[in-house]
């Protein structure tokens, strides 16, 4: 390549326009003059006024299309950072338990944490998370399936940061769109529950793909559902090797200590 | 259905080079969708033949790659390309792999005018 101006035409003498045409010695063995080249001049003529291209360009951009959001999912997570409040994100179909669970951590957390709620309409899941004491603020998003990281900051300068050790963002229910969005958590929680049926994990791989944390909930209902754990554990491993599942009962209050003691344990490893 | 959320940051991001290239018009658009993405690319090209008219983009081309799932593993360092959605070293059946291609969306090229 051409170190003067990049271009791939290698077989050149640099061209160089200084104007006293003087020669430069590079301080090793060779030293070459610098002088006017046609040959440089004219290839790179045809680069730009190349007539089959009749004036178009093509340009190599190669940028994630979703780069605004996550630059500024980035500037949420120094945000969070910044306060030391660890974010997690929780994302789930409606109605698999989100809500609850928090409602219920609430009575037994030894830290304090803070929601953003995100629905298409109404207030009632920040009505509920305020009626436990517990700070919310609620993003209606009107027909947005998804959370992004825009919506996200907005709520997130309703925090009270400093009183707050953990930022739950309450994803809009949906196992499609909210896995495609970084929202600046540290972490994502994916919840499924046994009523949904033994298959949402291999029929939604993207979004478990996401997961630290997976919570199989309503566990109280397997006898009522042909709903194979084991196997649904195992599904969950081949799209992310690592992951960790617990089962979640909100009538056993063991269960739902056990997913405080992973998010105690992962406040506890961020130092 | 958030194709159409994925469209309005692709033509933004479209008009910004357009802008910096001083060109009046974009005629084709190459993206590269990861199979585990998140989108539906039938979905998404119907979003941006809507979405397009009245931009820079009105009349424009547009050309999806689809992009495999794409692994190192980290043990035997094989490349492979996935059929199936399970991390897995396809050779020597280890999951400590690392993932190449095919997680993200990007906007590769534009021809403009």
């Amino acid at each position: 390549m051409c170190q003067d101006c990049g271009c791939s035409i290698t077989d050149h003498i640099h061209t160089d326009d200084h104007s006293e045409g003087h020669t430069h010695s590079h301080g090793d063995d060779h030293a070459h003059g610098h002088e006017h080249s046609h040959e440089h001049q004219a290839a790179h003529e045809t680069l730009s006024h190349n007539p089959q291209l009749k004036d178009s360009k093509t340009i190599a951009v190669i940028t994630k299309i979703l780069d605004k959001n996550n630059q500024e999912a980035a500037h949420n997570r120094a945000h969070f950072d910044k306060h030391n409040v660890l974010s997690i994100n929780l994302m789930s179909s409606p109605g698999s338990g989100k809500t609850t669970l928090l409602e219920h951590m609430a009575d037994m957390v030894s830290f304090k944490f803070g929601v953003i709620e995100g629905d298409l309409e109404t207030s009632r899941d920040a009505d509920r998370i305020k009626a436990k004491g517990i700070p919310a603020y609620q993003i209606q998003t009107g027909s947005a399936c998804h959370l992004d990281a825009f919506m996200v900051h907005k709520g997130l300068h309703a925090m009270p940061m400093d009183e707050i050790d953990v930022c739950f963002v309450e994803n809009v229910g949906n196992l499609v769109c909210p896995a495609s969005y970084d929202v600046g958590s540290h972490l994502n929680i994916v919840l499924v529950s046994i009523p949904e049926g033994g298959d949402k994990i291999e029929k939604y791989p993207v979004m478990f793909r996401q997961a630290d944390l997976i919570l199989i909930t309503k566990t109280d209902l397997l006898e009522h559902f042909d709903y194979d754990i084991e196997h649904e554990k195992a599904e969950a491993r081949k799209i992310k090797p690592g992951v960790d599942i617990l089962e979640v009962n909100i009538k056993d209050a063991a269960s739902v200590q056990r997913v405080i003691e992973w998010i105690e344990f992962k406040r506890k490893m961020r130092g | 259905m958030h194709e159409y959320s994925v469209v309005q940051a692709l033509l933004e991001q479209t008009e910004n080079v357009a802008k910096e290239n001083d060109a009046q018009k974009v005629t084709k658009i190459i993206v590269k969708i990861g199979v585990m993405s998140g989108v539906e690319p039938h979905l998404l090209e119907i979003a941006f033949n809507t979405f397009k008219e009245k931009t820079i983009c009105d009349g424009a081309e547009f050309v999806m790659n689809i992009q495999p799932l794409t692994i190192e593993c980290q043990v035997c360092k094989t490349v492979s390309e996935l059929e199936k959605i399970h991390y897995c070293c396809p050779k020597c059946g280890s999951i400590d792999v690392k993932v190449v291609d095919g997680e993200d969306m990007f906007l590769m090229t534009l021809e403009m005018e």
